[in-house]
């Protein structure tokens, strides 16, 4: 889970981390007082989980309170990557003399954690890293020794850090542990002229698989975020993503659900969306997930393609009857069945048939059905 | 012989006594796993009735083990215990422990994978459906009726694909199949699963299923050009995934240009690897190379 700018600066401060005073308004109304608290001349920062958000002119310095009402005007409401801009920060200004960059990250392929540090900070890092790869110091963290004072001035000099910045890197390990984040990254850390080290920027992207141990965590949760299909499948507790196409597509297991997209679009048709109902496949959860796939005005067709495993496919068929008698189907379905007693499962569906209507249809493989399914889009 | 697992594995099952404990530890039983224990402190003593079989529950891993012999574990506990759990099972000294547990923290999976490393114990998954050497022992929730015995070595890092092709493929038969978890880390990665199966003088050919996300894929397919003589069968589901979106499995995400679906096909093509488009092709790509 990604968090904003202004929730990362948050936990910075909780853990010690050197921040700028900082005001969050979503209200134009709110800004003129908000600027003259912080000192008049003000920073005015869109906030929205992307990057290139300065590029797109959402970052603006203001010179005065009414300045900062009328910038803050201008970016909240803005689109940006597609992004809307609901909330801005307003920050005092800082005097800067030098910018690094500073992260900590889950390196998958080694399978402990990275700390990356460089001394050109407050630029692209991507292109930092990829041009000029010496000037990002890359310094393994083994898991059970963490950042220690010692670590963290072997960071810094690894990335040629002043000694002023060892504290706070120590201060936002402590941030990536104790919050069980998977990235935490700084761009620009600066030290200001009269010597002053403050992360002037933050990303935090949080574990959601380690929510019960972090209730606060809850608040940065925005049920309604994103796609309206998404945001009404994740209130239903399904794993279902958004896509462009327009074969509706479900399925149990993310890797079977992940290969039965790519099958549709290997026979000419293009997904509509990932749903994953899981092993058990209940009648319930089916006909949830073909509520949402139903209300997808992009859906021309509807593919369900479930393995009997765990779950044979005798009792997955029944399942996939009670669905349908809870949901009205206006769109072709083409189901595949294989697996543990498949035969049975087949049966089952075929006794239905009559009563399930000419919408329905069943096909034993999974390459026919996705071709079948396909073939309104095709036409 | 088969990999990790066979007829002469003692397994326990830490959270026996749990509804999916239950459940999975009968399956289990009735696939012919020699399961001899659970483990739960606050049922210690007590035993539990499996369709005629017993099983005693133990207070603690090393009491188990003193008890029984186990060298392997199979953990069905929820997410917040999954570390003190391997932990104990890795200070108790088996060989092997098998975390089906889906959403455990990325933290605790480091944490508890760097403590397995330093005393030798294989961690498999978490968030994976386990292992089966068909005929010998099943650990974990792999459907052990949809396949048989055979010489096919298998690798996934998902569990209902790894059945979709152990389905295809049961009139041939498998030596094991491994589900490694689709987590973006990992206690034991494609190239454990394919350096035991090329060790394995029982298994002829290898197949591997991969998906987006990270670069196991990529480096499986380095070690393969590099060291394994035995033909590898490919398969690599989420072609269609999009930048940035998590595909039901935690570690199921292209990052900018990086773990596509077309890098991994491409990396394991150029080690020799022959890559199906689709899991039906995958069969038939195996058949045609055993025949």
């Amino acid at each position: 889970m990604d968090l904003f700018e202004y929730q990362a600066r948050e936990l910075f401060a909780r853990h010690g981390v050197p921040v700028l005073d900082a005001h969050v308004v979503d209200d134009p109304a709110e800004v003129r007082a908000a600027a003259e608290r912080l000192g008049g001349q003000v920073v005015v920062k869109a906030q929205v989980k992307t990057g290139g958000r300065g590029k797109a002119g959402g970052v603006k310095l203001a010179s005065d309170p009414a300045d900062a009402e009328d910038k803050a005007r201008a970016i909240l409401g803005m689109d940006i990557k597609g992004h809307t801009v609901g909330k801005v920060m307003l920050t005092p200004t800082a005097d800067i003399q030098d910018e690094y960059y500073v992260s900590f990250l889950l390196d998958r392929a080694e399978r402990t954690f990275l700390a990356m540090a460089s001394a050109e900070g407050g630029m692209d890092i991507e292109e930092v890293a990829a041009t000029r790869p010496q000037a990002l110091a890359r310094v393994p963290v083994d898991a059970t020794e963490g950042v220690t004072e010692e670590k963290a001035r072997q960071i810094a000099e690894a990335a040629g850090l002043p000694e002023e910045t060892v504290p706070v890197l120590t201060a936002l390990w402590e941030v990536f542990t104790a919050e069980d984040a998977l990235l935490v990254e700084v761009n620009p850390l600066i030290r200001t002229t009269d010597g002053r080290v403050l992360a002037l920027d933050g990303k935090v992207s949080l574990d959601t698989n380690a929510r019960f141990r972090h209730p606060a965590h809850e608040a940065y949760e925005t049920p309604g975020e994103g796609d309206p299909l998404e945001a009404a499948a994740r209130a239903k507790g399904l794993n279902y993503v958004k896509l462009d196409g327009t074969v509706g597509v479900i399925g149990n297991g993310a890797g079977l659900v992940m290969s039965t997209l790519d099958v549709v679009a290997h026979h000419g048709g293009a997904p509509a969306n990932f749903l994953d109902i899981g092993g058990g496949a209940s009648a319930q959860v089916m006909a949830d997930g073909l509520g949402v796939i139903l209300s997808d005005p992009d859906v021309t067709s509807v593919l369900v393609n479930v393995f009997g495993g765990i779950t044979a496919c005798d009792a997955v068929a029944d399942g996939i009857v009670q669905a349908l008698g809870l949901v009205e189907l206006t769109k072709p379905l083409v189901v595949r069945l294989d697996g543990n007693n498949a035969e049975r499962g087949r049966a089952v569906l075929d006794e239905a048939a009559a009563s399930l209507g000419p919408l329905v249809q069943r096909l034993d493989t999974m390459d026919g059905a996705a071709a079948r399914a396909a073939e309104p889009a095709r036409s | 012989m088969a990999i990790f697992l066979d007829r002469n594995s003692k397994v326990i099952v830490q959270g026996m006594t749990g509804s999916e404990g239950m459940k999975h530890t009968r399956r289990m039983l009735a696939s012919g796993t020699d399961v001899v224990g659970g483990v739960n402190p606050r049922k210690a003593g007590t035993r539990v009735e499996f369709d005629g079989r017993t099983v005693p529950v133990f207070g603690s891993v090393k009491e188990a083990v003193g008890m029984t012999g186990a060298d392997v574990s199979v953990v069905f506990v929820p997410p917040p215990f999954v570390r003190a759990a391997v932990d104990e099972a890795v200070d108790g000294g088996l060989g092997l422990v098998v975390v089906i547990t889906e959403g455990v923290p990325v933290h605790d999976t480091v944490a508890f994978r760097a403590r397995a490393v330093a005393s030798g114990t294989r961690v498999i998954g978490p968030n994976c459906p386990g292992l089966i050497s068909p005929g010998q022992s099943n650990a974990g929730i792999i459907p052990a009726d949809i396949t048989t015995s055979g010489r096919i070595g298998l690798v996934s890092k998902s569990g209902t694909l790894t059945y979709q092709l152990m389905y295809e493929l049961r009139d041939l038969g498998f030596s094991t199949a491994v589900g490694i978890g689709g987590d973006p880390v990992i206690g034991t990665t494609h190239i454990d699963c394919l350096r035991a199966f090329q060790d394995d003088p029982e298994t002829d050919l290898i197949v591997m299923i991969g998906e987006i996300g990270g670069d196991a894929e990529e480096r499986a397919a380095s070690y393969i050009s590099r060291l394994v003589t035995k033909p590898v069968v490919g398969y690599v589901a989420g072609f269609t995934a999009p930048e940035g979106k998590t595909m039901g499995h935690a570690g199921a995400i292209v990052s900018g240009s990086s773990g596509t679906a077309q890098a991994k096909k491409e990396a394991l093509e150029a080690a020799g690897v022959k890559v199906g488009s689709t899991p039906s092709e995958t069969a038939r790509l195996v058949r045609g190379l055993l025949r």
